[in-house]
Parts: structure tokens; C-alpha cells; sequence
């Protein structure tokens, strides 16, 4: 008999420490395909973030480091600059990203540097009990945004793919989202694209995944991956902001 | 026909596989795993064309495929 599904082998037998239905172990399997697709997992250095997925060194089968709250960029730009024969990527989440690692990743891209960064933006902050995040949409009830967020008071959605893909050093940014097995396969070409993009030196690319979070959108697994398609695609559109490859 | 394998002590429940199996051939266990979830599992008679959909949508890995 033929395998037509397995484990991919750049991830460990470990069960994971997420809840039922979370995102983040679909972005780890699908990253780990295509890590073993262009058999770089012997050069490969990840970058775990600080939020859900801070544990993630235990579930990926090659080497990865951690990094402080949102300093993701600043950790690879030195790992990729003292080893540019290694493939380095950082993952971040929205709160990492977007909020206290703002700074280092406009920076980083801006500089151009030869990373890949993989971003899951699942709208809260899942680690500390569900508060708001940069991302949180308008009206999403959070931990502190009990009423909805409200623009007046809390601002608006930060779009991250939008904001990066002005900058010059940017070579490639697109939206995906790991809520549909299509959009899944979808998610894979444009990680596989991102590091590609590394391999020829090409430059800084970023890849968003929109991921659901059922525990803190307070919704069943299967009718948070349904909010994601509906709702959240609206807010954040799926499409390619960026491609200068 | 295909042959899924579902590690029902891994499963956590979450059920998406349920939500994406084009033929609906899995189903929830009435009865709880270790880990006090409700695992899935394939429907007594099912016939699997192998899309692996239940796969590719499984957040931990508790899905195997064989054709």
C-alpha cells in the first residue's frame, strides 16, 4: 500500500499543547512539509516566537531557538548575518508581531534582510487568557474588549501584510489562511515560495496565515474555522500584496 | 479504496475532519480517550477515494493514509 498522508519527518512525535482545533498545529505541519519537500532540514534554523506557539522548539525536528517578546526579527537578522548559509525563519503571532515586535520587524524588513518570516494572526492573544490584539477586529468581544473594540478607543486592526509590503526590502508578502483544506494547500505554495525566496538570496518575505483560535473567539473548532472563511477574510484579504521575485 | 488510520488517543476532538470529510464517513466517539476528549473515528462501512482532506485539516497529526 501506498502512503498518501503521513507525518512529515521534520516534526516530532510529541503531542502538542493546544487546544482542540488551534491553527498553530497546522501552520507547524504544513512548515514541516515544506521543510522536508526542499530537504533543507539540516540547515534550517527556526526562531520560536513568545505566545502559544513559544514551545515549539519541542515539536519541530530541527534546530530552533527562542527569542524575546517580538524580537523574532532581530534574532534571525543575527543568526542569518553570522550563518548566510543556513535558512533561518522566524514564527511569530499577531501579539509578538504586531504589537510589541512592531519595531523589529518594520526594521528588519526595511533593511531587506534574507529571512523568511511565517505570521500567524489569529486576532487575540491565545497564551495570556484571549485579550485583545493589534489585529482584533472592530466589535470583537475579547478578555479586555468585553463590549467589542470599539475604533474611538482602541484603533484599527493593524494589517501587517498591507503595512510591510510598501517597503522596499520586502521581496514577497502574501495573506493565506489554514481554515479549509484547499486554503491549507494554498498556505503551503506560498511558505514553500518564502523560503525558496531565501535559497536564491532573493530577500525578506512574509507569509500571514490566518488561523483560528476556537478557545478565546469563544466558538466551537468547527465554527471557528467557518468565522475565519466568513468573517475574518473580509477584514483581511487573502491575496498577494507583494511578489518582486 | 483508501485505508484511514485515526490514533484515537491523540485525537482531541476537535472535529474538523467531521466539518471536511466530502462523504461524511467520520464520526464523533461516544466514548472518551485518555485525555478526556471525544476522538473520531470512521463510520463502520466507509469508502475512502483518499482526498485526504481529514488530514490536511487535522491540527495534531492523528490522521495516517494508505492506498
Amino acid at each position: 500500500m501506498d502512503k498518501i498522508f503521513e507525518k512529515p519527518e521534520s516534526i516530532r512525535e510529541k503531542e502538542t499543547h493546544y487546544c482542540p482545533g488551534c491553527g498553530h498545529g497546522i501552520v507547524h505541519r504544513v512548515i514541516c512539509e515544506v521543510v522536508d519537500d526542499l530537504g533543507i532540514r539540516e540547515k534550517l534554523i527556526g526562531i520560536a516566537p513568545v505566545g502559544c506557539a513559544v514551545i515549539a522548539y519541542d515539536y519541530w525536528n530541527f534546530d530552533v531557538t527562542e527569542a524575546a517578546h517580538g524580537r523574532v526579527p532581530a534574532v534571525a537578522t543575527g543568526i542569518k548575518r553570522s550563518l548566510p548559509d543556513r535558512i533561518v525563519f522566524g514564527y511569530q503571532g499577531d501579539g509578538d508581531l504586531g504589537a510589541i515586535g512592531t519595531a523589529e520587524i518594520i526594521h528588519a524588513a526595511n533593511r531587506g534582510e534574507n529571512i523568511t518570516i511565517i505570521f500567524v494572526n489569529n486576532t487575540v492573544y491565545g497564551m495570556t487568557g484571549g485579550q485583545m490584539a493589534p489585529t482584533t477586529l472592530l466589535k470583537q468581544k475579547t478578555a479586555t474588549t468585553p463590549a467589542g473594540r470599539e475604533q474611538k478607543m482602541h484603533g484599527f486592526p493593524l494589517k501587517v501584510c498591507e503595512l510591510l509590503s510598501v517597503l522596499p526590502g520586502v521581496v514577497y508578502a502574501e495573506r493565506v489562511t489554514a481554515h479549509s483544506p484547499q486554503n491549507i494547500l494554498k498556505a503551503k505554495k506560498a511558505i514553500k515560495k518564502a523560503f525558496e525566496n531565501q535559497i536564491k538570496g532573493l530577500g525578506f518575505s512574509i507569509v500571514e496565515v490566518l488561523s483560528p483560535c476556537p478557545t478565546y473567539l469563544g466558538l466551537s473548532p468547527q465554527d471557528a474555522v467557518k468565522w475565519v472563511g466568513e468573517e475574518l477574510t473580509k477584514e483581511y484579504p487573502l491575496k498577494i500584496f507583494k511578489d518582486i521575485t | 479504496m483508501a485505508k484511514v488510520k485515526i490514533d484515537p488517543e491523540k485525537c482531541k476532538g476537535c472535529g474538523l475532519c467531521i466539518l471536511y470529510c466530502p462523504k461524511g464517513h467520520i464520526k464523533q466517539s461516544k466514548a472518551l480517550n485518555k485525555k478526556g476528549a471525544y476522538p473520531v473515528g470512521m463510520t463502520e462501512k466507509y469508502d475512502c477515494s483518499g482526498c485526504s482532506f481529514c488530514a490536511i485539516i487535522c491540527p495534531d497529526l492523528c490522521i495516517t493514509i494508505d492506498k
